[in-house]
């Protein structure tokens, strides 16, 4: 039980974690893409991981994924060291990951396209046996989906993520990566993925949130974790102000947020004065 | 208030928690959510049936037999040849790829045929199947070249088109052509034999039967899940419908001959692929391929032996088709599988509703869409047009299916069912 009990984490009291990275590198060619990063997820927690264009979240999410292996450094999943040598693996181990794109097939329905690959007897679908449990799962993320038998194709974008990541919860994973899972919804339908992040939460499951979106990161996430230039830049709790995050981002105080936020600001108070 | 309180007191079925969407439970209700359907795009098969009666009423009137049970009887008998390939060709467009070469592989496998069984007396099986094997070997070589080679199919049946027509008048030799023998089994198969009004009788009753048995246990199993489930009524009606359609039909043709043995292996291989396509995970598959491909690869789905599977299929029922062509003919020759029947057996696959996008489609299109496309074949024949007008206006027929279905695609697109 207590295998990397001697690994403290200053932040986190939750117990062991679900997941954990030490000294993950990873190189393509002459360039690095990852550099030494450490990252933990604990069950029931949402971490989020942030960072600029380039700075090797993807990187790190197609690792866990299983899409691409670590160049040095150990991934230990409940405990156990592991090598995530393919998705299948990934998938087996217990981590789904909701990639940006969905991944779903317009043309079918619902149900056909949460047990994509893993329909229930092969010769003769069990059609009504699925149904109940595609109800079943869509309901506990008490998702609005009107009806499971209509093609994708006729949902909309936060009810197609819905779809996405009750998919990724039919094989009871431990651990589910989603990949900007805001990056193309509306006001409202944000607002319904992070609460469907959080009743994963409660299900108590380890979720690793990437965005790029401030707001949406300090509304759901535990945790927020920052990537710079592939190494960790900080780690922050949900409270930690906008601007302490974008200069752990962007790695200045003096950047172009902030440049922008000065400027505006000037602007503003001087409209206001006269 | 009295409506909210009904609306409390009846429990919800699993599927119908949500108010925001109407359900047709009634049989008005199913009326007017398949007029919503046909609204959106998705048309199913109400073209094909629209063609039809125009077809026929126009056909009827120029030439009264048109309609007469003797020239239908022939009609199912030549349906059937170009309906098999037709078949293939749904398969391999529920992919979202085409093979342009199965008029080549029907017309080679029909010069396999006679060669193998009348100049090398070959025992009339063996040739048949020597046949199949060579057509599902074709299919192989085009999934190796899409598979690993990336070759795209298009350009790959194309040259396969010209290369099987070379092996086939090279088969077939400097004769031409090879008579095969009147009275053989195959022959008579191609030709005569139809079914005892009895077991045409009982077949079409069996169906109806299915349909509802089928259908009743799905409900039943469904309503035990709480969820909701078709009404009794509405399947005995759906049953009774089928029937009184289907034995219509039989009386109808029993007037002539009766149904042929042929007509029936095809409707036979017909609902043998809808079940494959419809209720297996194999039939998802290739939805989800034609639909998605890379979404079904990250499903774990192995997308090249789906490809594999597809163009193996289609090939192997094209050769197939190019036996049951030999034998309506009594003969193999340069000229099977050459002309319109490449086309015809595409045109009848889009003009039956499959999508030449892919993902979309049925096995019952290949019926439908041949009969629509051998209904004009047969009244221009009986017109007496010289066949180049059959030429053009069969080409217009098939321009006004891609004109609908890719109508029909856009409507769906806006109304969101894609």
């Amino acid at each position: 039980m207590s295998t990397i009990s001697d690994l403290d984490h200053p932040q986190q009291t939750q117990g062991e974690p679900v997941l954990s990275l030490r000294g993950i590198s990873k190189n393509f060619g002459a360039v690095s893409a990852l550099t030494d990063v450490d990252l933990d997820v604990h069950a029931g927690e949402v971490v989020a991981l942030v960072g600029d264009n380039g700075a090797g979240k993807s990187t790190l999410v197609k690792i866990l994924a299983g899409v691409h292996q670590p160049t040095s450094g150990t991934i230990a999943f409940d405990g156990e060291h592991v090598a995530l040598s393919d998705p299948a693996t990934a998938l087996g181990l217990g981590i789904a990951t909701v990639f940006q794109d969905l991944a779903l097939c317009e043309n079918l329905d619902v149900v056909a396209n949460i047990f994509l690959g893993r329909e229930l007897n092969p010769v003769r679908l069990d059609e009504v046996s699925m149904e109940i449990r595609a109800w079943t799962l869509l309901n506990e993320l008490s998702a609005r989906i009107p009806s499971v038998r209509e093609p994708v194709a006729s949902l909309s974008g936060g009810q197609r993520q819905t779809v996405a990541i009750a998919r990724s919860l039919l094989t009871e994973p431990k651990l589910i990566l989603l990949d900007e899972p805001t990056a193309a919804l509306g006001v409202a339908q944000t607002a319904e993925v992070l609460d469907l992040i959080e009743r994963v939460r409660a299900r108590g499951l380890g979720v690793i949130v990437i965005s790029h979106n401030m707001e949406d990161v300090r509304a759901v996430a535990d945790r927020i974790v920052v990537l710079r230039l592939g190494r960790n830049n900080g780690e922050f709790g949900p409270d930690v102000s906008n601007q302490d995050l974008v200069t752990a981002i962007t790695g200045a105080d003096e950047n172009s947020v902030s440049r922008r936020a000065n400027r505006r600001g000037a602007q503003r108070s001087r409209e206001v004065r006269p | 208030m009295t409506e909210n309180t009904q609306r409390v007191s009846t429990p919800r079925l699993l599927d119908r928690r949500d108010e925001r969407v109407a359900h047709a439970d009634t049989i008005g209700g199913m009326i007017g959510a398949f007029v919503d359907r046909v609204r959106a795009g998705d048309l199913g098969s109400l073209p094909v049936v629209v063609g039809l009666l125009i077809i026929c009423t126009a056909f009827q009137s120029l030439n009264p037999v048109f309609l007469a049970p003797d020239n239908l009887v022939n009609l199912l008998f030549d349906c059937s040849t170009v309906g098999v390939i037709s078949l293939g060709i749904v398969c391999i467009l529920m992919v979202g790829e085409i093979d342009l070469s199965v008029g080549s592989v029907s017309g080679f496998s029909s010069a396999l045929v006679g060669v193998l069984w009348v100049n090398q007396d070959w025992p009339v099986a063996v040739a048949i199947v020597a046949a199949l094997g060579l057509g599902a070997a074709i299919g192989g070589l085009y999934a190796f070249l899409f598979n690993r080679l990336g070759m795209p199919s298009f350009v790959s049946t194309l040259s396969g088109l010209l290369a099987w027509l070379g092996l086939q008048l090279y088969l077939l030799g400097s004769s031409g052509s090879i008579n095969l023998p009147y009275g053989s089994p195959l022959v008579n198969f191609g030709q005569m034999l139809v079914m005892p009004p009895v077991v045409s009788y009982a077949l079409a009753a069996l169906a109806g039967v299915i349909v509802f048995a089928t259908g009743y246990r799905m409900a039943a199993r469904r309503r035990a899940a709480g969820l909701s489930a078709s009404s009794l009524g509405g399947l005995l009606l759906k049953g009774a419908l089928v029937v009184i359609v289907l034995e219509f039909v039989v009386y109808y043709l029993n007037l002539a001959r009766g149904v042929p043995w042929m007509f029936g292996l095809f409707v036979g291989l017909c609902v043998v692929m809808n079940y494959a396509l419809k209720r297996t995970k194999w039939g998802r598959s290739m939805s989800a391929v034609g639909g998605n491909r890379e979404a079904a690869r990250r499903a774990g789905i192995n997308v090249r032996r789906i490809h594999a599977s597809a163009f193996m299929l289609c090939s192997t029922l094209a050769a197939a088709g190019g036996i049951l062509a030999a034998a309506r003919l009594a003969s193999s020759s340069q000229q099977a599988g050459t002309g319109d029947v490449n086309l015809n057996a595409i045109a009848a696959a889009v003009i039956g509703g499959t999508s030449l996008f892919g993902g979309r489609g049925s096995a019952y299109s290949a019926l439908l869409g041949i009969i629509v496309i051998q209904s004009i074949a047969s009244g221009l024949t009986l017109l007496d047009l010289s066949s180049s007008l059959r030429y053009m206006i069969t080409g217009a027929v098939l321009a006004v299916a891609v004109i609908v279905d890719s109508l029909a695609r856009r409507s769906r697109v806006s109304h969101g069912r894609a």
